[in-house]
C-alpha cells in the first residue's frame, strides 16, 4: 500500500510538471457577476535554471505547422545540366545559403530552407510560415543570385550618414558592370606568408580586361563585391590586376572563407531554379480547421469519459482521470520534443486518445471475467494486469511499426517526406507510447490504490 | 451462444460491402488529388461565387483550364485544374474581384506532373512496407501459417473496402484521394491487425487450456469472450473520428471518413472475417485428408 501511494505521488508530480509546461504563457481570465468583475491576466512565469551544465529554460512553445499558422511552402529544383557534376552539391548548397539569406533579410520567423538531393534531382524546399503574398516570396525566392562588383563613390561616403544608415551606406556604391558572370572560378587558399585563408577569384577574358580597367583606374579606392545587392566584402584595391585574378583576403576564418566562397561560387555560377511545387495557406483558413478540430476533440473526449464511467462505473471514472493525465503529459511532450503540430497531427492526437483507453477496457474486461471464474477482487485485479499485458504489447506494436514508416525517421528517399503525414505518424506514436504508460501504470496504481482493499 | 455457426452470414455481409467497391473500382477507379496527378487547386471565398460556378468556369477558363468547380464553405469554392504559375492565379483573382467584389484567397497549391509520379512511386512503396512488415510480423507472433493467413486476408479485406469506398464516394462526391488517404490506408492496416491479434491471442490461450475442445468451440469461446472488448474500444475511437468528421471542419473530413470507415471495417473484421477464416482454412484442410 505504501509503495503504490508512493508511485501515486510520482504520478502527480509529474503530471504538475507537465500541466506547466503544457500550459499556455497567458492565460486571461474574465469573469463578472452582477457588480463584481475580475479581470486578471496569470502569466506564467519562466524558470531557468542549470541541469548538468545545460541551461534548461521553461519557455517551450507549440510549434505549429503552415497549414495551422498559415504560410507558404515552396518546392524548387535546380536545372543542373549546366553544371559539371562535381560542383552540384556545391552549386545547391550555396543556392540554399542564398535563399536562407534572402528569407533572413526578408524578416521571417523561424523560415526552412532545405536542401534535398535524390539521384539527379536537386531541390529546395522552402517554408515561410506567416506569409501569405506568393507572389512577393516567389520573387524573393525564386530569382538566380547575382554577383556583382561595385565601386564606392568617395564624396557620397564621407556623408556622415554612410556611416549611420546601412541602406545609405549601400548606396555608396556604383555599378561597375562587372558581375558574376565574367568570373571563371574562385576557389579557397592560404596566405603562404600569413597562412590566412584567401580567397581567390579567376575571371575569364572579358573579364580581366574590365578588371584591369577598374583596378588602373581607381587605386586606393574600395571595390565591393554584391551578392543580390548586399555587400559580402569590401576590399581596398591595392594595385593594377592585369592578369585576371584577385585575392579577397579579409582576415577570415576558414570557414568564412569556405562560406564566402559558396557564395561567391553561386554568384559564378547561376543554377537556374524552377517552382515546382507551391502551397499558400491563408492564416484564416488555418485558424478556422484548428478551433472546429479544438472543438471536436473537447467533444469527443467528453463523451469517451461519459461512456467509460456509463460503461465501467467507479472504474471508468479512474480510467478518465488516467485519460486527463494522459492528455497532459502528451501536450507537456509535445512541447519539449518540439513537435510541429498539423492538422492531421491533431487527428493522430484524437485517435491515440480514443486508443489509449483500449488498455483500460483490455484490462477492466479481463477482470470481469476473473471474477465471473470466482477469483477475489484484487486477484482479478491483478491477473487482469497480468493476463492483458501480452495482447496490449502486441497489439500496440503493429501501430507503432506503421507510424515509423510514416514518420520515416531515417529520411528514405522511397519513403514520404511530406510534413502532414510526418505530423500525423509523430502525434500517433508518441500517443501509442504514453498511452501504454498511463493505460498500464497510471490505472493499475489508480485501482490499487482507490479500488485494492 | 454459436457465434461462429453462421459463419456464411458474415462473408455475405463482408462480399456485400466488397462487390459493389470492387465494381466501382474497376469501372470508375479512384479520382487522384493533385498531389499525385500534378495541376492546381485555388480555394477562394466572396459574395455570391458559390451561386455562379459555372460562370465562374467559364469566366476565366481561357486562361485557366479549369476542371471542377466546388463549393466548399459558405461562400467559398475550390477552383482545380491544369498547373498554372503564380502571375495566372492572380490574374485570376483580378478578373474575378471585377465581377463579384472582394475576393478572400484562402488556399492556393500548384505541383508539378513530376513529383505527382514521384509521390505515387513513395506511397506504393510504404504500402508494400507496412504489409511485408506486419505480415512477417503476425507470422511471427503466432508461428502459424493459418492464424498469419488469415489476418492478412481480413487486412486486405479492410484496405479493399476502404479503397471501394473512396471509389464511391470519388464517383459521386468528387472525393478525391490524396496523400493524407494514403496515410488513413496505412492507419486502417494497423487498426485491423490491433484487434485481430487480441482475438487469435485468446484463441490461442483458449487452445492451450482445452486441448479436448474442437477448433470451432474454442473459436466460438474466444470471440464472445474478445467481443465486448472489441466493441468498446472501437465505440471510443469511432465517438472521436465521428467528432471529427460531424464538426471537426472541412480540412481533414475525409481524412477522418477514410479513418472512420477503417475502424469500422476493421473491428468488424477481426471477429466475424479474420476468426471465420480460420475456421473454414481448417474445414477445408479436413477434408482434403478423408
Amino acid at each position: 500500500m505504501l509503495k503504490q501511494l508512493r508511485i501515486f505521488i510520482i504520478i502527480i508530480i509529474l503530471t504538475i510538471v507537465a500541466g506547466f509546461i503544457a500550459a499556455p504563457d497567458r492565460v486571461p481570465i474574465n469573469f463578472s457577476y452582477k457588480d463584481f468583475s475580475f479581470n486578471q491576466e496569470f502569466v506564467k512565469p519562466e524558470i531557468s535554471f542549470n541541469f548538468l551544465g545545460n541551461p534548461v529554460t521553461t519557455n517551450w512553445q507549440l510549434k505549429k505547422g503552415l497549414d495551422i499558422q498559415g504560410g507558404i511552402q515552396v518546392v524548387l529544383q535546380a536545372d543542373m545540366s549546366e553544371i559539371d557534376e562535381i560542383d552540384r552539391v556545391q552549386a545547391i548548397e550555396s543556392a540554399q545559403e542564398i535563399i536562407r539569406r534572402r528569407v533572413d533579410l526578408y524578416g521571417i520567423n523561424e523560415p526552412v530552407v532545405q536542401t534535398s538531393i535524390n539521384g539527379d534531382d536537386y531541390r529546395i524546399i522552402v517554408e515561410l510560415a506567416g506569409v501569405s503574398d506568393s507572389s512577393e516570396a516567389l520573387q524573393l525566392v525564386g530569382q538566380t543570385a547575382q554577383l556583382d562588383f561595385r565601386l564606392q563613390n568617395k564624396d557620397r561616403a564621407q556623408d556622415p550618414e554612410a556611416t549611420q544608415s546601412a541602406l545609405f551606406f549601400f548606396g555608396t556604391f556604383e555599378e561597375t558592370g562587372l558581375t558574376g558572370k565574367q568570373i571563371k572560378r574562385t576557389t579557397v587558399q592560404f596566405d603562404p606568408q600569413t597562412n590566412e585563408p584567401v580567397i581567390s577569384l579567376e575571371f575569364d577574358s572579358e573579364g580581366t580586361k574590365l578588371f584591369a580597367d577598374i583596378t588602373t583606374e581607381n587605386n586606393g579606392e574600395v571595390l565591393a563585391i554584391f551578392i543580390d545587392g548586399f555587400p559580402v566584402t569590401t576590399p581596398v584595391i591595392q594595385t593594377a590586376i592585369l592578369n585576371g585574378t584577385a585575392q579577397i583576403s579579409g582576415g577570415f576564418s576558414v570557414d568564412e572563407a569556405k562560406q564566402l566562397n559558396i557564395q561567391l561560387s553561386a554568384g559564378a555560377l547561376p543554377v537556374p531554379i524552377e517552382v515546382l511545387e507551391q502551397r499558400t495557406i491563408g492564416a484564416s483558413l488555418g485558424q478556422e480547421s484548428v478551433e472546429d478540430s479544438v472543438r471536436a476533440g473537447v467533444v469527443g473526449i467528453l463523451l469517451v469519459m461519459l461512456f467509460m464511467i456509463l460503461y465501467y462505473g467507479f472504474k471508468g471514472f479512474l480510467a478518465s482521470l488516467a485519460l486527463v493525465v494522459y492528455s497532459i503529459l502528451t501536450f507537456a511532450v509535445y512541447k519539449v520534443l518540439g513537435v510541429t503540430l498539423t492538422l492531421p497531427g491533431v487527428a493522430g492526437l484524437l485517435i491515440s486518445i480514443g486508443m489509449a483507453v483500449d488498455a483500460n477496457i483490455l484490462i477492466f474486461e479481463r477482470m470481469k471475467e476473473e471474477l465471473r471464474a470466482g477469483k477475489q477482487y484484487k486477484q482479478a485485479l491483478e491477473l487482469g494486469f497480468g493476463r492483458s499485458w501480452d495482447s496490449i504489447k502486441d497489439a500496440n506494436l503493429a501501430t507503432i511499426m506503421t507510424a515509423l514508416v510514416l514518420i520515416n525517421p531515417l529520411n528514405l528517399n522511397f519513403l514520404n517526406t511530406s510534413g502532414l503525414v510526418r505530423g500525423f505518424g509523430l502525434t500517433l506514436l508518441i500517443g501509442v507510447l504514453i498511452s501504454l504508460f498511463t493505460g498500464v501504470v497510471v490505472t493499475r496504481n489508480f485501482l490499487r490504490l482507490f479500488l485494492g482493499k | 451462444m454459436s457465434i461462429m455457426k453462421h459463419k456464411i452470414i458474415y462473408f455475405v455481409i463482408s462480399l456485400s460491402f466488397l462487390i459493389p467497391g470492387i465494381f466501382f473500382l474497376i469501372r470508375f477507379g479512384l479520382k487522384p488529388s493533385i498531389d499525385f496527378t500534378g495541376g492546381s487547386l485555388l480555394e477562394i471565398k466572396g459574395e455570391g461565387l458559390s451561386d455562379n460556378k459555372v460562370e465562374i468556369a467559364e469566366q476565366v477558363g481561357d486562361i485557366y483550364e479549369i476542371s471542377l468547380v466546388q463549393t466548399s464553405g459558405d461562400n467559398q469554392i475550390i477552383i482545380r485544374g491544369k498547373t498554372i504559375s503564380n502571375e495566372i492565379k492572380d490574374e485570376v483573382l483580378t478578373n474575378l474581384s471585377e465581377q463579384y467584389g472582394e475576393i478572400e484567397e484562402k488556399r492556393f497549391e500548384t505541383v508539378g506532373p513530376t513529383l505527382g509520379k514521384e509521390l505515387l512511386m513513395k506511397t506504393i512503396s510504404a504500402i508494400v512496407i507496412v504489409s511485408v512488415l506486419i505480415t512477417f510480423y503476425v507470422w511471427k507472433q503466432f508461428n502459424d501459417i493459418r492464424f498469419g493467413f488469415s489476418a492478412i486476408l481480413a487486412m486486405f479485406h479492410d484496405s479493399l473496402i476502404l479503397l471501394g469506398s473512396f471509389s464511391i464516394l470519388g464517383y459521386f462526391y468528387h472525393v478525391e484521394v490524396d496523400v493524407l488517404f494514403v496515410t488513413a490506408l496505412l492507419t486502417t492496416l494497423s487498426f485491423s491487425v490491433h484487434d485481430t491479434i487480441v482475438v487469435f491471442d485468446r484463441i490461442r490461450e483458449l487452445s492451450r487450456r482445452n486441448h479436448k475442445l474442437s477448433l470451432e468451440k474454442v473459436v466460438n469461446m474466444a470471440v464472445l469472450e474478445t467481443l465486448s472488448r472489441s466493441i468498446n474500444n472501437s465505440i471510443t475511437i469511432i465517438i472521436m473520428l465521428l467528432a471529427l468528421v460531424l464538426i471537426g471542419g472541412e480540412s481533414i473530413k475525409w481524412f477522418s471518413v477514410a479513418l472512420l470507415i477503417g475502424a469500422i471495417t476493421g473491428t468488424y473484421s477481426s471477429t466475424f472475417t479474420a476468426a471465420p477464416l480460420l475456421l473454414l482454412w481448417e474445414e477445408i484442410a479436413k477434408k482434403k485428408k478423408r
